[in-house]
């Protein structure tokens, strides 16, 4: 019997019931729709969560600059990183134990009967502090180059020590005074969502910083996007100081992947069960449907059996027609299945994740499980006497 | 003497029970090329399972039987399904169409175990169609046929693959007089070219157009003056 043949049979054979075909399919379709759901949906929400929740953490990578004879990082080294592919922002700091706690006045008068003095944080930044923090100029604005290159002596305030020394305008041009001099306060930053204790700091450009033993930069902040944070955090050490990359300490967040795995390995346990389940219950409607039809098709296969079909032969086309049935459950289930996803994310605004093996895969499984199936009915077929069949 | 198409010696056939019902009891018989042989009886008097044995589709419990020569009863069950396929074709009383295919797909049947060529099995179908009268039913399924088209398109079926024996089991049992005129004048036709037919029938009219008629009684085969 020719391949071609035995395709010819078994297609005309379950075309032949079009309806039953289609209804015995349906419980492979269930079966793998409901694994693809289940595969793709736990991809999709895992991604999603650690999206979610680790967006910032995902992003952020911390170069910390130990202390040295020789300054091992330069003010101007940040640029470096900002050229790096992946970094969307990054500021070098310079903090000191003895800028911690630094007497900053808003008024030039000392007036006993009010709280104008404050011991606060005196830090040096980089230009590109506000986007490093992922902060914003509640007012004002930050000292940029100019500023440096002029040596002015400006300062930005944190949002809550503005609120401390009572700078709510800059209209007037405010100042405060840090130790014995006046410095002009051009910007107040806030809603910071990295390094928030830069809320209550006094702000200043390193060339001021200089004068508080802010020389060194002791800490460089990088935002990436996303998926990038591992790479730049080998990348950074090497741009900011490429002789001395090894004695910079970089801290990078944890790889994401072991996150999302830990929520597909949640979602996938509990779904997959169902997803087996269904395809489970899929295999018995085939075997069922095959077992009855090969009862019906008594005499059909008795007369196969006279005009020279070898058991083998019958065999073989019972088990083509459950895989065909399998294989057509699988393509249409895992259709369903992705266009089910792609609805899901749809409605939840989220970016589909799909393993692309999966499309391949399901039809496979369908098949497979068409085959396993059709295993019995096809030998009760293939073990019928034709005498006794065409009875 | 020409070479027989049939040659059975001494064939007993046995169905198990306690004790063993006898089906064929010594049958001996010759039957050579051309030959239309009918074969009668009263019902369970053994001529389906004769049939069965000629067809290759039941094994005799003891004796011989030689098919063109061959013999068959010690020979595995894939050659006999091979030798069945090649060698016979078999026309039912209930013609056995699959209802779903066409007519010319239904005579095509016979070849897709054979491993023949696949390239002219359409035209060889026609060919028989043509054969038996039904060129204008090609493409009919077979419900849209009358019962005597029926039986032609399963004749037809059993005579693609050209084989050496056609055996019928009551095959105008389910037609009317005229139909059964029409497939009997068929028969007379194949045999005048060359066919050999076993008939198994229980009808006066079908047995008496055979040139030979043997009577079955309890398993025992006799010529039928």
């Amino acid at each position: 019997m020719k391949i071609l043949d035995l395709w010819n049979e078994a297609a005309a054979g379950l075309l032949a019931r079009p309806v039953r075909s289609a209804l015995t399919a349906l419980g492979t379709v269930l079966g793998i729709a409901t694994l693809v759901i289940t595969l793709g949906t736990a991809a999709t929400a895992g991604n999603q969560i650690v999206g979610r929740f680790d967006e910032l953490t995902a992003t952020s990578v911390t170069v910390d600059v130990p202390g040295d004879d020789r300054p091992l990082v330069g003010w101007d080294d940040v640029r470096e990183v900002t050229r790096l592919r992946g970094v969307t922002s990054a500021a070098a700091v310079a903090e000191a134990k003895e800028s911690a706690n630094i007497s900053v006045r808003a008024n030039e008068l000392v007036d006993p009967s009010r709280m104008t003095e404050l011991t606060l944080t005196v830090v040096a930044s980089s230009p590109g502090l506000p986007e490093a923090v992922k902060g914003r100029m509640l007012q004002g604005r930050y000292f940029d180059a100019g500023h440096l290159a002029r040596g002015d002596r400006v300062v930005v305030l944190g949002e809550r020590a503005a609120q401390l020394l009572g700078v709510t305008r800059l209209d007037r041009a405010p100042a405060v005074f840090i130790g014995t001099h006046a410095y002009t306060v051009i910007g107040v930053l806030g809603d910071l969502r990295r390094e928030k204790s830069l809320g209550s700091a006094v702000l200043l450009p390193p060339t001021i910083g200089q004068r508080f033993g802010l020389r060194e930069v002791t800490r460089v902040l990088i935002n990436t996007s996303i998926g990038a944070a591992d790479l730049i955090a080998k990348q950074a050490p090497l741009a900011l100081s490429p002789s001395n990359a090894a004695m910079l300490q970089v801290t990078a967040p944890q790889s994401p992947t072991r996150a999302r795995d830990g929520v597909e390995n949640d979602v996938n346990a509990l779904f997959l069960i169902l997803g087996l389940v269904s395809l489970v219950v899929g295999a018995v409607g085939i075997a069922n449907v095959t077992l009855v039809t090969v009862m019906e098709r008594v005499t059909e296969i008795g007369l196969r059996r006279a005009l020279g079909a070898a058991r083998r032969h019958v065999a073989a086309q019972f088990l083509l027609e459950s895989s065909l049935t399998g294989l057509t459950g699988g393509v249409v289930g895992a259709s369903v299945g992705v266009v089910a996803i792609v609805v899901i994310c749809a409605v939840k605004q989220w970016t589909p994740v799909l393993d692309v093996r999966l499309a391949v895969a399901a039809p496979i499984a369908g098949a497979l499980v068409g085959l396993l199936a059709g295993l019995y009915p096809a030998l009760r077929a293939a073990r019928m006497e034709p005498v006794d069949a065409l009875r | 003497m020409p070479e027989a198409v049939i040659e059975l010696t001494g064939l007993t056939k046995e169905f198990p029970a306690d004790p063993p019902v006898l089906g064929l009891s010594q049958v001996s018989l010759r039957v050579g090329a051309a030959d239309y042989v009918a074969v009668v009886g009263p019902s369970g008097s053994g001529k389906s399972t004769l049939l069965n044995v000629l067809g290759l589709l039941d094994r005799p419990t003891s004796g011989s039987y030689l098919l063109d020569g061959i013999e068959t009863t010690s020979m595995p069950d894939s050659a006999r399904t091979r030798l069945r396929g090649s060698r016979i074709g078999f026309v039912f009383q209930s013609f056995h169409l699959l209802a779903h295919r066409s007519v010319v797909e239904n005579v095509m049947l016979a070849e897709v175990y054979g491993g023949r060529d696949r390239k002219n099995r359409r035209t060889r179908a026609l060919e028989q169609l043509d054969r038996v009268g039904l060129s204008h039913r090609v493409n009919f399924p077979p419900e849209r046929l009358s019962g005597g088209e029926r039986q032609r398109a399963a004749i037809a079926r059993a005579l693609l693959g050209e084989p050496s024996l056609l055996l019928c089991d009551e095959p105008t049992g389910a037609l009317d007089s005229k139909n059964t005129e029409t497939v009997l004048a068929l028969f007379d036709d194949l045999c005048a070219q060359g066919l050999t037919i076993v008939v198994i029938t229980h009808e006066n009219e079908v047995s008496g157009r055979a040139q030979r008629r043997l009577r079955i009684t309890d398993g025992v085969l006799s010529e039928d003056p």
